[in-house]
């Protein structure tokens, strides 16, 4: 039922090979720090270029703090869609310069339940988990957890005054993550940016010679 | 809501089918809708029955087979404990979702008048 959806992420995600370009899918919930962390991404990822699409039901400010922190972004503002979909990122690709970048980030609407039904021609899926959204939350979102390649645990730096035990978040992962994986980091203090970047690094493709061989439905141009 | 976006698709899907089979109504649709597809199944149904009206579909009935989540071991093919860890509790393997995250339209019944 979601074909007409899939068949544009499918094609969404064959450009994003051809380019060489890594796109990741990048959800959470509302203030779980998506923004934060892309700021501290572009921080210390020297030499790597990013561009971003940035998702929203109203405003630009997530797409203006990006460029203010070094990122190419546009934003996709939703008027009333609680998520992102393939149609809507597709159309924003004509807008930013996104085969000249190394990390192409597609900023999720702040939603933990709709954005993980729709597949928008990433490669890996990314889900923000702030520190302070009660250990249990990956059970309450199943769908969400068990569709994410890595978990960001965000705000650490929070942890000495929050009575928060990590395992217990981890426990809640592994039942709804077949292969968890969680990395702690803080937008604030820098700390696991690094390992973050190590883990994007590790998944970039190298980037393909290939023509653009494949035939479009429509005429269409991408910058 | 997304519910919506799911009940365009299926209208769309079923009036090609009427389409090419000739179909002059439709009675029933039946879907199968997974427990960890991500689809509240009330508001499908109220989706349904609010968008059908002005369509070919309108006066079908809507059944949805709710297919709950059923993960079983990659390796040794056991089935995990519901809501304990997603790994084989013999031989730690991550667990497989066998069903469970299908938004499927499985049958419809039309009415095809005859020539």
């Amino acid at each position: 039922m979601l074909a007409g959806n899939d068949a544009m992420a499918r094609h969404l995600r064959e450009h994003f090979a051809e380019a060489g370009v890594l796109a990741v899918n990048l959800m959470g919930s509302p203030g779980s720090g998506k923004t934060a962390l892309l700021e501290a991404t572009a921080r210390e990822a020297a030499g790597l270029r990013i561009a971003a699409v940035s998702g929203d039901l109203a405003t630009d400010h997530d797409a203006a703090r990006l460029r203010r922190a070094g990122i190419t972004a546009v934003s996709i503002t939703t008027g009333s869609a609680c998520h992102l979909d393939a149609d809507m990122v597709h159309h924003a690709l004509h807008e930013v310069p996104w085969r000249a970048a190394d990390l192409f980030f597609i900023e999720n609407v702040g939603n933990l339940v709709c954005p993980a039904v729709y597949d928008v021609g990433q490669a890996v899926s990314v889900v923000v988990l702030s520190v302070t959204e009660g250990e249990d939350k990956p059970l309450k979102y199943p769908v969400m957890f068990r569709k994410a390649d890595l978990v960001l645990l965000s705000k650490v730096d929070l942890l000495p005054h929050l009575q928060v035990d990590v395992g217990a978040i981890e426990d809640a992962l592994a039942r709804v993550m077949p292969e968890p994986r969680l990395l702690q980091v803080s937008a604030a203090t820098g700390q696991g940016i690094q390992a973050w970047l190590d883990w994007l690094e590790a998944r970039r493709p190298h980037a393909q010679e290939h023509a653009h061989a494949h035939a479009h439905a429509q005429e269409h141009v991408h910058p | 809501m997304h519910e919506y976006s799911i009940v365009q698709s299926l209208v769309d899907r079923v009036e090609a089918e009427m389409r090419a089979c000739g179909a002059s109504a439709v009675s029933r649709v039946e879907l199968d809708i997974g427990e960890l597809a991500g689809v509240e199944v009330p508001l499908l149904e109220t989706a349904f029955a609010t968008f059908q009206e002005r369509t070919a579909l309108a006066g079908a009935a809507l059944a949805i087979h709710r297919v709950p989540a059923a993960w079983r071991c990659s390796w040794c093919a056991r089935e995990i404990a519901r809501g304990g860890p997603l790994r084989c509790a013999t031989c730690g393997t991550p667990a497989r979702l066998e069903s469970g995250d299908e938004i499927v339209l499985r049958r419809i019944e039309m009415e095809v008048p005859d020539v």
